[in-house]
């Protein structure tokens, strides 16, 4: 088996992807992180019929079709659910899910929560512009509160910005890290180390929507790479994320938590069970 | 209810059949509580019109029940008189009132409860013979101990004895011993059908009265090498089971009204993506939060009509609380073979009852989806083919990865707006229900004759009970009780009206949500009836026997 494997020639980043053309805006960053997902694939010498890309509605959600893999294009916000089932019922398979700050943090909230929680093996890549992109520019969860580029919130949101990563930190996932779509290949990175951790990894992806936040341009120039050793402190991981702008880019934890498992054995047939209401 | 649930028991060991429903006040925990016991030589398909013997353990809880206790002068209401004068209400029936002094009886035995004394009243009242009652006690007490026991068997001894002293009553016949019964409810036959079909994966939210067949499958689940997954919410139960379904594995889920009403995006998402998924909706009270303990149907529209689009997907329904096996068993073949969504819909009233019943048979009806093989070329998920059902490709598969879609798509799975896609498919949706043959399950009929009365679910029971009624008074009346209400089988119902005069439509809803879907796909006669109740009370055998004997 491990001779045959090992003869299977690597398929190259561009075997994971699709021949169909993305409708993103030139510019986008979410070319970038479908290029850091199939270069990680690459490196991971994932089968293509063993992988799944699930995702749910958004610009980013887009991603599953542009791949050469199995994959779910969902509703909104619902992305996490149906890849933690598809988890489940086929442990085998390596999951991916894919998809935008609206889609994971507003109307998938609850399922970011717990997907940490639960702690499946699944790796989460968010493509975060702090935008609704699809729906034409309005505010997200991680939207500035003083942003006022939105005709629903012309005076800003008011409202604080969601933090993902101190979020996902508290409610248990096993892996974080943040990477920029400016830097393709150390975000393929993130998302090679993240699939090879067990239990959730989420990866928060800063990744530009040129269209509806240009100013989002200058962030390569304010990104910088962490100097600092990844964690598998909490409490210190948690400080490092606090007191972080947003901008750093690297691995923040890595915590030991078991992943969730289904039990396995079968120790009975269905008519055995009947037994049960005979009188 | 020990008490009720023992007398069940009993009852079964001895040769009978009969079913337990139960009604609880609000209270979470502890509370009243009412245990209704009907119990034959013969098949008991519902809850009957009347009470023939009333216990009283307090009055003031009884009361509470008093609209769903139906009383009458042939009734015996067994009572302490050492807990106060009987209420007016209850006097007012002309019920003949017997005085049981659990007090003075129990005097004499340690630890003696009133409830085992009940049970052995009853028991006595209606000739089970005693060591059946004591042989159960001692099953169900073994563990508590010998003293628990001694005071329990006491207890019921001195039931018996007590009985004998009473008015007669109506007496159960010689019951039948040896035929293969089991005991169970509606919602461990909903959990049965499910595994029987080839279920091997639920996520699910709790909720009343859904919850049963979620503790059931939990531990058989497990014991099959499958899974439940307690979600988060409804949205992530439903989306939880199509993922696994996505995977190739058969999935359910199972809720109440609310959490149908939550899942309804994602169930239109099985239906464009053609993922097979079975949701289970065990009807409550409704709208909102409603009566959650009691029993409607009032969720048909919702369940026929609440997905947005054009959204063919099949609803099926249990009439009885043994053909929530079938039906369940069955809607898992459907969802798989048609990869689509199936709503099977059970009520409060089938799923808390517990009935001892026939074996109910396995209809040998299994999960088998169609998949495409490895190594395929061009593979096209959502291929147009002539039965509409399109080989699907299961993750593991080389050559078969696609992307399903909710989005509009072509043929092989891209994305599309095109209206020629977009007709192309809802074509190839509706078609593949509309040409699937489901054979004679899509409805049960009985008898003949020139009136029919059309009904769905649990109402089914009730109607059956008063066809026969009828029938015995020599008017020759038809049945029609739907089991697959979506996709309507116009021809065959067309085929099993025939010849009728007159319609009696019977459901548990405000609003006659079924007698509307009916007249929506049918002319019926001219002389319609439709007695259609809201819950909580059950639809009685009586009710309806009165309305097919008095048409005008
Ligand atoms: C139930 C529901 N509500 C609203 C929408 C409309 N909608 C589509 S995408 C989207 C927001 C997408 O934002 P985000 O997830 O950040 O993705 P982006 O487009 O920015 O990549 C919204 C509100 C929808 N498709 N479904
Ligand atoms: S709107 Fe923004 S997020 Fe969407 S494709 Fe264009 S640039 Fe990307």
């Amino acid at each position: 088996m491990q001779a045959q494997e090992a003869r299977t020639p690597a398929l190259l980043p561009k075997d994971y992807k699709s021949d169909y053309k993305p409708i993103w805006c030139p510019g986008c960053g979410d070319y970038s992180v479908l290029s850091s997902i199939t270069r990680a694939l690459s490196e991971l010498g994932v089968k293509r019929e063993n992988a799944a890309v699930i995702s749910g509605i958004g610009c980013s959600s887009r991603i599953p079709a542009y791949t050469s893999l199995y994959g779910f294009h969902g509703v909104h916000g619902r992305a996490l659910a149906l890849a933690t089932g598809l988890k489940i019922a086929r442990p085998d398979l390596t999951v991916l899910v894919t998809g935008g700050d609206g889609d994971g943090f507003s109307i998938g909230g609850n399922h970011f929560l717990h997907a940490c929680r639960r702690n499946a093996d699944l790796t989460y890549v968010v493509m975060d512009n702090q935008v609704y992109g699809m729906t034409k520019g309005q505010a997200s969860p991680t939207t500035a509160s003083q942003w006022e580029g939105s005709k629903l919130t012309p005076h800003g949101t008011g409202v604080s910005p969601f933090q993902p990563m101190a979020v996902a930190l508290a409610a248990g996932a096993n892996f974080l890290a943040r990477g920029i779509s400016s830097d393709p290949k150390g975000v393929a990175q993130l998302i090679v180390e993240a699939v090879r951790h067990p239990g959730f990894s989420f990866v928060q992806v800063l990744s530009q929507c040129v269209t509806y936040r240009p100013e989002q341009q200058e962030w390569r120039t304010i990104a910088r790479p962490s100097h600092k050793e990844p964690t598998s402190n909490i409490a210190r991981a948690g400080r490092r994320i606090l007191d972080d702008d947003g901008f750093t880019t690297g691995i923040f934890y890595v915590g030991n938590r078991p992943a969730y498992l289904a039990p396995e054995e079968t120790d009975k047939i269905v008519s055995d069970i009947e037994q049960r209401f005979m009188i | 209810m020990t008490a009720g649930q023992m007398l069940l028991d009993a009852a079964a060991n001895a040769g009978y059949q009969g079913m337990m429903t139960r009604s609880l006040g609000p209270q979470i925990r502890g509370g009243e509580a009412a245990a209704f016991l009907r119990l034959s030589a013969h098949e008991v398909a519902c809850p009957g019109d009347g009470v023939d013997i009333l216990i009283s353990f307090d009055w003031a809880s009884t009361q509470r029940f008093s609209a769903e206790i139906e009383l009458g002068p042939d009734s015996l209401v067994l009572f302490d008189p050492a807990a106060g004068a009987a209420p007016e209400m209850i006097l007012n029936t002309g019920a003949r009132m017997v005085d049981l002094p659990f007090k003075a009886l129990l005097d004499d035995i340690e630890g003696g409860r009133p409830n085992m004394l009940g049970l052995g009243v009853l028991a006595g009242l209606i000739g089970l013979p005693e060591n059946a009652v004591l042989a159960i006690v001692e099953r169900a007490l073994k563990r508590k101990g010998p003293k628990a026991l001694e005071a329990s068997s006491a207890g019921i001894r001195a039931g018996f004895e007590a009985s004998a002293a009473m008015p007669a009553t109506c007496r159960l016949g010689a019951g039948e011993k040896g035929a293969r019964r089991w005991n169970i409810s509606g919602n461990e036959a909903v959990g049965l059908g499910a595994l029987r079909g080839g279920i091997r994966f639920v996520a699910a939210y709790p909720i009343t009265p859904a919850t049963e067949i979620l503790e059931w499958l939990a531990p058989n689940l497990e014991h099959l090498g499958g899974e439940l997954v307690q979600a988060e919410d409804e949205l992530a139960s439903i989306n939880m089971a199509i993922g696994g379904s996505f995977g190739g594995i058969p999935t359910l889920t199972a809720t109440s009204g609310p959490g149908l009403a939550l899942m309804l995006e994602s169930i239109g998402l099985s239906v464009a993506s053609e993922t097979p998924v079975v949701v289970v909706n065990v009807q409550r009270g409704g709208p909102s939060t409603g009566i959650p303990t009691k029993s409607e149907q009032s969720d048909l529209n919702i369940a026929l009509y609440g997905l947005h689009g054009d959204a063919p997907h099949i609803v099926t329904a249990a009439n009885s609380v043994s053909d929530c096996a079938f039906t369940a068993q069955w809607s898992v073949y459907l969802a798989e073979a048609l990869q689509s969504a199936a709503i099977v819909l059970t009520d409060q009233l089938l799923g808390q009852t517990r009935a001892v019943v026939d074996e109910p048979a396995n209809s040998g009806h299994v999960a088998a989806r169609e998949t495409a093989p490895a190594g395929l070329q061009d593979y096209r998920r959502y291929a147009v083919t002539e039965s509409g059902v399109s080989p699907m490709a299961i993750p593991g598969t080389a050559g078969g990865e696609y992307v399903a879609d909710g989005l509009e798509h072509s043929p092989i799975g891209r994305p599309s707006s095109q209206a020629e896609d977009h007709l192309a498919q809802l074509e190839k949706r509706q078609r593949k229900l509309d040409q699937f043959d489901y054979g004679d399950h899509w409805a049960d009929i009985e008898g003949d004759g020139d009136t029919a009365v059309i009904t769905w679910g649990s109402c089914t029971g009730p109607v059956h009970e008063a066809c026969d009624r009828a029938r015995e008074a020599g008017i020759g009346v038809r049945m029609v009780s739907l089991r697959l209400l979506a996709p309507m089988q116009t021809v065959k119902f067309a085929k099993a009206i025939k010849g009728v005069k007159r319609v009696l439509v019977v459901e548990q809803s405000h609003s006659q949500q079924f007698y509307r879907y009916v007249r929506a796909h049918f002319d019926l006669p001219k002389k319609v009836k439709v007695c259609a109740r809201p819950g909580p009370l059950p639809v009685r055998p009586a009710d309806i026997y009165e309305q097919i004997v008095n048409w005008s």
